[in-house]
Formats: C-alpha cells, structure tokens, sequence
C-alpha cells in the first residue's frame, strides 16, 4: 500500500532541491569550483552544532543562519588562504573543510549527552521525514515545513541566475574582460557562493550534508556532456537532475534502502550511461562550452 | 596505550610524507575522494561476507582504486575538468555506500555498528596485532617511497624532462594514487576516513610554508603528521571524551596556522622560490 500524498511530497521536495542544486552547480562546475560545493557542505557542520547549542531548539532558522555563517566562513577562508604565492588552491580547500568538520564532529561529541542532535541525520539527512514536519500557524496547516523552505531558496536561486545571468556569464567565462568591462568580479564571487551556501544549508536538512554534493555536481555534468549551449546545458541539469529524483525515489522503494543515497547512484548511473551513449572518445574534440573559456 | 601512539605516529609521519608528494603533484583532493569512496568497498566486502577488519579493508582498498579510474576515464575521455571528476565521483560512491550501508541494516541480521565506525575512527580500540599490521605497512610504503625518491621528485617538478629521459611517468603517477589510496585506507580504522584526508593534505601544506627545499619539506610533513598524531593520541586518552581523529585535524590545523603566522608575518613575502 503506498501513500501517494506522502510521496508526492518527498518527490516534491527531492525535485525543488534537485531544481535549485542544478541551477547554481552548473556555474560551479563552469568556474572549476565543484570541489567548493564539496568543502561547503562539509563546513557548515559547527555552525549547525554552534547554532544548536546557543540557542537548544532545533528550529529551522538559526540553524540555517548557523550553517550559512559557517559556510561563507569557509570560503572567504578558502579564498583567503589560496591568494597566498606558497598555498595552492587544492590544498587551501582540503585544509579548511577538514578543520571546520573536525571541529563540528568534536563539538558534537563533547555535547552529545546534554544535546540531542543526531550527527547521523546532519550527515545523511532522511528525505523520508519531509512529509510530516509540518508547518503549523495557528490553526491552519500550511504543509510540510520543507517544501517552503526549498520553494523559498529554489525562488531566490532563480532570481539570482536569471536577474544577473550576464555578469555570471561574463565572469565567468571571461573574467579578464568583465573586469574591463565594470562587472565587480570579486562581489560576483561572493555572491555565488552566499547562493551556494544557501542552497546546500536548505538542501542538508532533506538529504544531508555529502549527498548534497551530488546533486550540484551530477547534473550539470551530465549536462555537460551532452550540451554545447549554456542554456541547453542549465535545462538539462535540471532534467537529470528531476530525472535522478524519480528514479532514485522508485529504487530505493522497491530495495528498502536509503532515498538519498539511492538518488545519488541514480544520477551516477545517469552520467555513466550519457557517457556511454555520445561515446567515450566523442568528447574530447568537440566545440566545447569549456574550449570558449580563458585558460588560467 | 603505547603500542596505539607508535602506531599512529608511525601513520601520521607516513601520511606526511606522502601527503608532501601529493600535493606538489597536485593530487591532494584525491584523497578526499578516496576517503569517500571506501564506503561502498567496505559495504560490499561485508555483504560478501565476513567482519574481519583485513577483508573490510581490502574491499575499501578496491574501491579506492576503482574510484581512481573513473576520475581519470571521466578527466581524459570527457571535456569535464578534474574538480569536476573528483567531485562526481566521491558523491557517487560514497551514495552507493549509504545504498548498501542502509541495505545491510534493513535486509540482514540487523548488524550495523561498526561499520559506521570507519568514518570517525577509534584509535583506542585497535587491537595490538592490528597495529602491527599498520606500522608493517606505513613502514613498506616509507621503503618504497624512498627508493623511489628521486623519481617522485622529478616527476612532482619537471614532468616533460622526466618522460624525455625515459621514466616510466604513467606508471610513477598510478603508484603513488595506489600509495595514496594505500594510505587512506590503512587510516581508516584509526583517524577515519574524512579526517585522512587531513592529515594528508594539512601537515604538508604546512611544511610547504616553512621551507622551499624539497627533503626540508618532507622531513618537516613528516614530523607534523607525527605530532597532530601523537597531540590526538594523547589527548583523547588524557580527557576521556574527546575523539581522536578530529583532534588530531585540529592539531595539525593549528601547526598549519602557526606556520602560515611565521610564514607571512615574521618573514618577508617575496623573499624564497619555489622549492
């Protein structure tokens, strides 16, 4: 017996933050800075705890700004450490996700008998519960708390894309030029990764902090593989992306097993067979959205 | 007590070492993908049977290496970059891990712990033999690495040169990713996965700071992996409570922000080269 109402939401809400995911990943596969995605959601693990412990509810809102604090922290420090000639980027990454997780785990283990946060349900997050957090003002129910918040994030990811999709465009593929030109490349920067962090802090709730990954990364990938347009590429992500949701979701009903992990090796799958379908040699010399881009 | 900080130190000071060779060869993150990927090994080698710690880490050793090939097929076949490759691979794998992971919760017996255990590690819980096992293998890996010494050198710093004089570079380059997975793996149990990744990257990113000669540099990772190692060690057992792994990041964090300090305030900016 399946209960359609429920499952229509947890697919509801699996497929807003899928939309939103795309959307932002396919500028952060564009601008190399995929692994940043990863470093975020690692990063925003204190300011989950931090906000937690401050304020003892696990209410959605400081939690959320807990996390985006954390997250924007984490890539100003990024930013910070790889301007320096003697730390390189990859390295600036790697040392600042694990500190800041290291510092979530240990917090979250000091406290672990006077707070009831579950380190498991940050890490993996439980789709499955979505349907009945419900938001209650009132008397009225308005619905699963969950699908506001992402209809809430996935409305200013739009927003974001749409209303400055020509300086991201410009920064991104010809960074050089759009500083010419007065885009303020840097603010640019830092705007993307304030939606970034958003997205992933509304999105950890649903499917947990790693996974989260999956869907800024896989996606557009996809898309990536299969498109030479940028706007072709942004509504394909997208596709896949809904399409990874679906397919996860049945999957991992018929297996009894992890939502989102099965999501996740959804979309794998997905990518695995696109590649498999324009061929592995196809690739490489092909016009390109990448070859239009200034080597660094 | 003791046999746990040798080990340790022992796998902090070769995570140093190696981590040093990573990140000059600019593969630091690989071992972040690693870490991740391991899940579904450990998974897999437990459906198929057995607990016994060595079978467990054999399956994360394989996967690792699987994990490897799909990040160079995806690199070399497709226009997708390495972040890209690294990125959509250590999801991947690490989602197929919680597929299996929950699998084994809800299909089998019910057994779950331990497994989990493999992403935070527990230092104190190593059994005497098993640190005899790790510090064979820490001490197998140093053996290869310095017999390798100046192949690894030359292939970190000047790659055209070192294919123009003959070197076999391709298999060099899938030695050390096997070294690297080696290494990861083999902290697993201890550190845990995701803080591996720490100790790879961490303490060499430091010595990088501290020195622009390359054997400096590598004695240097070496001996900062030691002491994040050790500080963890020491100070979980001194204050019950804390877990091993995250201190000894934060060790390592706070050698690195010591370095970083001495690097740009005490000394000039413009004044060394490149090692």
């Amino acid at each position: 017996m399946i209960d359609w109402q429920s499952t229509l939401w947890v697919l509801l809400a699996g497929g807003l933050m899928a939309t939103s995911c795309a959307l932002i990943g396919c500028w952060l596969l564009l601008r190399r800075m995929a692994l940043l995605g990863d470093a975020i959601s690692h990063a925003v693990l204190p300011g989950i705890v931090l906000a937690f412990w401050l304020t003892g509810s696990r209410a959605t809102l400081p939690m959320l700004l807990g996390a985006g604090v954390a997250g924007l922290l984490s890539t100003s420090i990024i930013q910070w450490l790889s301007q320096r000639r003697f730390v390189q980027s990859d390295a600036a990454i790697g040392i600042t996700f694990t500190a800041l997780f290291a510092l979530g785990v240990l917090l979250i283990s000091r406290y672990s008998g006077q707070v009831d946060l579950d380190l498991d349900c940050v890490l993996y997050g439980e789709i499955a519960y979505v349907p009945w957090d419900l938001w209650i003002i009132g008397d009225t129910v308005l619905g699963p708390r969950a699908i506001w918040t992402l209809s809430g994030v996935l409305l200013i990811t739009i927003l974001f894309t749409t209303g400055l999709y020509k300086e991201l465009l410009v920064s991104t593929f010809d960074p050089v030029y759009a500083q010419a030109a007065g885009i303020p490349t840097r603010a640019m920067y830092h705007l993307l990764m304030a939606v970034v962090a958003l997205v992933v802090v509304a999105s950890f709730e649903v499917v947990g902090a790693i996974l989260v990954l999956a869907f800024l990364v896989v996606p557009p990938a996809t898309a990536l593989l299969i498109s030479r347009r940028l706007p072709m590429m942004i509504l394909m992500s997208v596709v896949f992306g809904w399409l990874a949701v679906l397919l996860g979701y049945i999957a991992a009903h018929l297996l009894n097993v992890s939502i989102t992990g099965s999501m996740a090796t959804a979309s794998g799958i997905l990518f695995a067979l696109t590649l498999l379908a324009t061929g592995l040699r196809a690739g490489k010399g092909r016009p390109a959205i990448s070859a239009q881009r200034i080597e660094r | 007590m003791f046999l746990v900080l040798v080990g340790l130190t022992l796998l902090g000071a070769t995570s140093g070492v190696l981590g040093a060779f990573a990140l000059l060869r600019r593969k630091a993150l690989l071992s972040d993908t690693f870490a991740h990927a391991t899940l579904p090994g450990v998974c897999l080698a437990y459906l198929l049977g057995g607990k016994q710690m060595g079978w467990l880490l054999a399956g994360a050793f394989i996967s690792s290496l699987l994990s490897v090939g799909w990040v160079s097929v995806i690199t070399h076949r497709t226009r997708l970059k390495e972040d890209a490759a690294l990125a959509l691979t250590l999801s991947v794998f690490f989602g197929f891990g919680m597929v299996l992971l929950t699998g084994i919760q809800r299909w089998g017996d019910g057994y779950q712990s331990g497994l989990d255990r493999f992403l935070f590690g527990q230092a104190a819980a190593l059994l005497p033999h098993e640190v005899g096992y790790l510090a064979t293998a820490c001490l197998l890996i140093l053996l290869v690495v310095g017999a390798l010494f100046k192949e690894f050198t030359l292939m970190c710093f000047d790659r055209d040169y070192a294919l123009a004089i003959g070197l076999p570079v391709r298999w060099l380059d899938a030695l050390l990713m096997g070294l690297i997975a080696l290494m990861v793996v083999l902290g697993l149990q201890s550190a845990g996965a995701l803080l591996m990744v720490a100790l790879m990257i961490t303490p060499a990113a430091a010595a990088r700071l501290c020195t622009h000669r390359l054997s400096l540099m590598i004695w240097l990772a070496a001996l900062f992996g030691m002491l994040s190692a050790a500080g963890g060690v020491l100070m979980s057992a001194l204050y019950g409570r804390l877990p091993t792994g995250p201190v000894m990041v934060l060790i390592a964090s706070a050698l690195f922000a010591v370095a970083f300090l001495f690097r740009y305030t005490v000394r000039g900016e413009r004044r060394w080269q490149r090692p």
